[in-house]
């Protein structure tokens, strides 16, 4: 944690990006932490406000053409999302907010300028990407299989600075062979909306690389471990 | 994120209609072209088919064969009669209801008030309707553009316009930019909008006639942004305005005030309804403001729109051992809060399912705040109950997974019940609890 002795983590835009439930992620992550006794504190900053830089994680969601055009400028000018980065916050990118931190992406039919805070670039793909998407983490974070939903029309190509988050055992995500990308404490998905409620092991890797733990008391997750079960099988029926 | 089209809510299966073949009827009115009065016939034929082969009640497969036969069917079914058609994401089925039910004054209306709310649908109500002058129409929110070209409406009302099944529906901006469209194409349609929802008063602003009517808006996630200027909008107290441009909340000529709807003159009427909620009075609000453009006054109206008990199922109450169950319809994140406010402090069943009719994306989850729930005996059922359950734990409300419907019964204490369900799990508890309507 940067400073204090509490957590804080902060929502991106929510009046712009937040289309699918993306708020399950602040709500999951807060949970977690306050299960351990980590004392935390959610921020939910507007469009119209300036970004913090001193959060220890931050969570942007997926949204319309418009409004993720609309939040790439703002978090440019504004600049603040570069400097926590730089200090060594952890973010989580879904969906649209995935696709702005990369080089470039396209909205309305135009190329748009993203942050540049992954090593990605974004366009259009022929077919939209919708249903059940499944894949196999990269071994290095050491976390069990992703689950999530997709829904993007885009595609993703990754640059020599970032990794797959995942390699697709079913769905498309990035590409069709890859899901998501990830460079230091900075992980990008197309699980939309609230990814964490099937993959907890994510929601604790974000509250580790947070609070620098190697590892956290464990909790109880009958019902998320339920629901992986479940979807991760249905992805596989598919 | 990409635009795509909307997919049909409900999948027509042509093995449906094998048996349609001569069984033409005698047509009797004389307004229609031949071919028109042909597909009329059958299309009430295979209506009456399908309902007596079990297949549902008809009414979406007797319009499509209508409309296979004459594609014009709709448009001359529509010929001649006076139309108020209703449409928006949430309330669009019960505001028919009693609109009908108003109107009702005027003498027989014809109305789809089964939920087909497709134009195949809605050929089908006008095909059964006769020479009824008068009809009310539900309308999907996505076909309403069209509907209104085909049917010429007198009146259309706008109720609101929020997410529902994004993995497949138009997002809200695209649907609000269609209504504005087709509203600018009929100038002399009369548009009867919620002036709560800044969506809606985009869609109908330019309108050359409008009537504003106010019932509340409880979900606002979906109009933070303004649909003219991208800036951000304001509320305060109920009204909203925007930051940036000129588009702002218009004074509503119709409002809920209390347990009653205050009119254009400002007289208030009390609205007693057999159907809960305070949304429910909104709903007869927008359906006092409809019939008002048909000349009906609200003293007329008021005393029908208390005779609705339940709209397709919904808000039913079923007694079984000794549990009074009451049916709650929830199916996107504004209704469930809707049904949230509805509900009594009781036991209460919460069941999911993702099937086609449902969309299968459960996001939308963790924009409904169940903290309401807290204390009550929760039990969950469904397809996606484990999502249910995951969410329901992260909002820390307790709950008990239950495999049927019964066992959720049989857990409970004698007294109330409430189920709430999205559309297919609330379908499959109407089947268990064997009650049509
Ligand atoms: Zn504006």
């Amino acid at each position: 944690m940067s400073t204090e002795s509490t957590l804080r983590i902060v929502w991106i835009y929510p009046d712009l990006l937040s289309t699918y439930g993306d708020r399950g992620n602040m709500l999951i992550l807060a949970r977690r932490a306050a299960l351990r006794n980590i004392p935390v504190e959610t921020y939910e900053v507007r469009s119209d406000q300036q970004m913090p830089t001193t959060a220890d994680i931050y969570l942007i969601g997926g949204g319309e053409d418009g409004p993720q055009a609309l939040a790439s400028q703002r978090l440019i000018a504004d600049g603040g999302l570069h400097r926590a980065v730089n200090q060594g916050a952890a973010v989580l990118a879904v969906c649209a907010g995935y696709q702005l931190f990369g080089g470039s992406f396209f909205a309305k039919g135009a190329q748009c300028r993203g942050l540049d805070l992954l090593d990605i670039n974004s366009d259009r793909g022929e077919t939209r990407a919708v249903g059940e998407v499944r894949g196999d983490i990269d071994p290095r974070l050491g976390l069990p299989p992703l689950t999530g939903f997709e829904n993007h029309g885009g595609r993703t190509h990754l640059g020599p600075g970032v990794a797959p988050l995942a390699r697709v055992t079913a769905g498309i995500g990035n590409d069709g062979q890859t899901e998501g990308a990830w460079n230091g404490k900075i992980l990008g998905t197309y699980a939309h909306g609230p990814a964490l409620a099937r993959n907890p092991a994510i929601a604790d890797l974000l509250l580790r690389w947070a609070i620098g733990a190697d590892s956290l008391a464990p909790l109880d997750d009958t019902w998320p471990e339920r629901l992986r079960g479940e979807r991760l099988a249905a992805a596989s029926a598919v | 994120m990409a635009v795509f089209p909307p997919r049909p809510r409900h999948v027509m299966r042509p093995l449906d209609v094998v048996s349609v073949s001569g069984t033409l009827v005698a047509v009797t009115d004389g307004k229609m072209p031949m071919r028109a009065k042909v597909a009329s016939s059958v299309s009430r034929t295979a209506a009456a088919l399908s309902r007596a082969a079990g297949r549902g009640d008809g009414s979406v497969i007797g319009g499509w064969i209508g409309l296979k036969i004459d594609p014009d069917l709709l448009r001359n079914l529509a010929s001649g009669r006076a139309i108020a058609l209703v449409s928006g994401t949430n309330g669009k089925t019960t505001t028919t209801r009693f609109t009908a039910a108003a109107l009702g004054v005027l003498g027989p209306v014809a109305t789809n008030s089964f939920g087909a709310n497709m134009p195949t649908g809605h050929t089908s109500a006008l095909a059964r309707a006769g020479a009824t002058p008068f009809a009310v129409l539900e309308v999907d929110e996505h076909y309403l553009a069209r509907v209104i070209d085909e049917t010429t409406p007198r009146v259309v009302a706008l109720l609101n316009l929020s997410r529902d099944q994004l993995d497949r529906a138009k997002e809200v901006a695209m649907m609000a930019q269609m209504w504005r469209t087709a509203l600018a194409a009929h100038p002399d349609m009369h548009v009867v909008a919620n002036a709560d929802d800044p969506m809606v008063v985009w869609s109908a602003v330019n309108a050359a006639h409008v009537v504003w009517f106010s019932a509340g808006q409880r979900w606002m996630d979906d109009s933070w942004v303004c649909p003219e200027c991208g800036s951000p909008i304001n509320r305060a107290q109920g009204d909203w305005w925007c930051t940036g441009c000129s588009l702002r909340r218009p004074v509503a000529q119709w409002r809920v005030e209390e347990d009653g709807v205050v009119d254009p003159k400002g007289d208030w009427h009390l609205v007693k309804l057999q159907l809960p909620g305070h949304v429910n009075v909104g709903n007869a609000a927008t359906a006092l403001a409809v019939a008002a453009e048909f000349g009906v006054r609200p003293i007329e109206a008021v005393p029908r729109l208390a005779s609705v008990a339940s709209v397709a199922g919904r808000y039913a109450q079923v007694d079984r051992d000794g549990r009074n169950i009451r049916l709650l319809l929830a199916k996107n994140p504004a209704s469930w809060l809707e049904a949230f406010d509805m509900a009594e402090v009781a036991p209460t069943l919460l069941s999911i399912n993702a099937r086609d009719p449902d969309g299968f994306d459960t996001s939308w989850l963790y924009d409904v705040d169940f903290s309401p729930l807290r204390g009550r005996q929760v039990f969950i059922t469904g397809d996606r109950a484990y999502d249910l359950a995951v969410r329901l734990e992260v909002n820390s409300v307790a709950f008990r997974h239950v495999h049927t419907f019964d066992e959720a019964v049989q857990a409970t204490p004698p007294g109330r019940l409430e189920v709430i369900a999205n559309y297919t799990a609330f379908q499959d508890i109407r089947a268990e609890l064997d009650r049509v309507n």
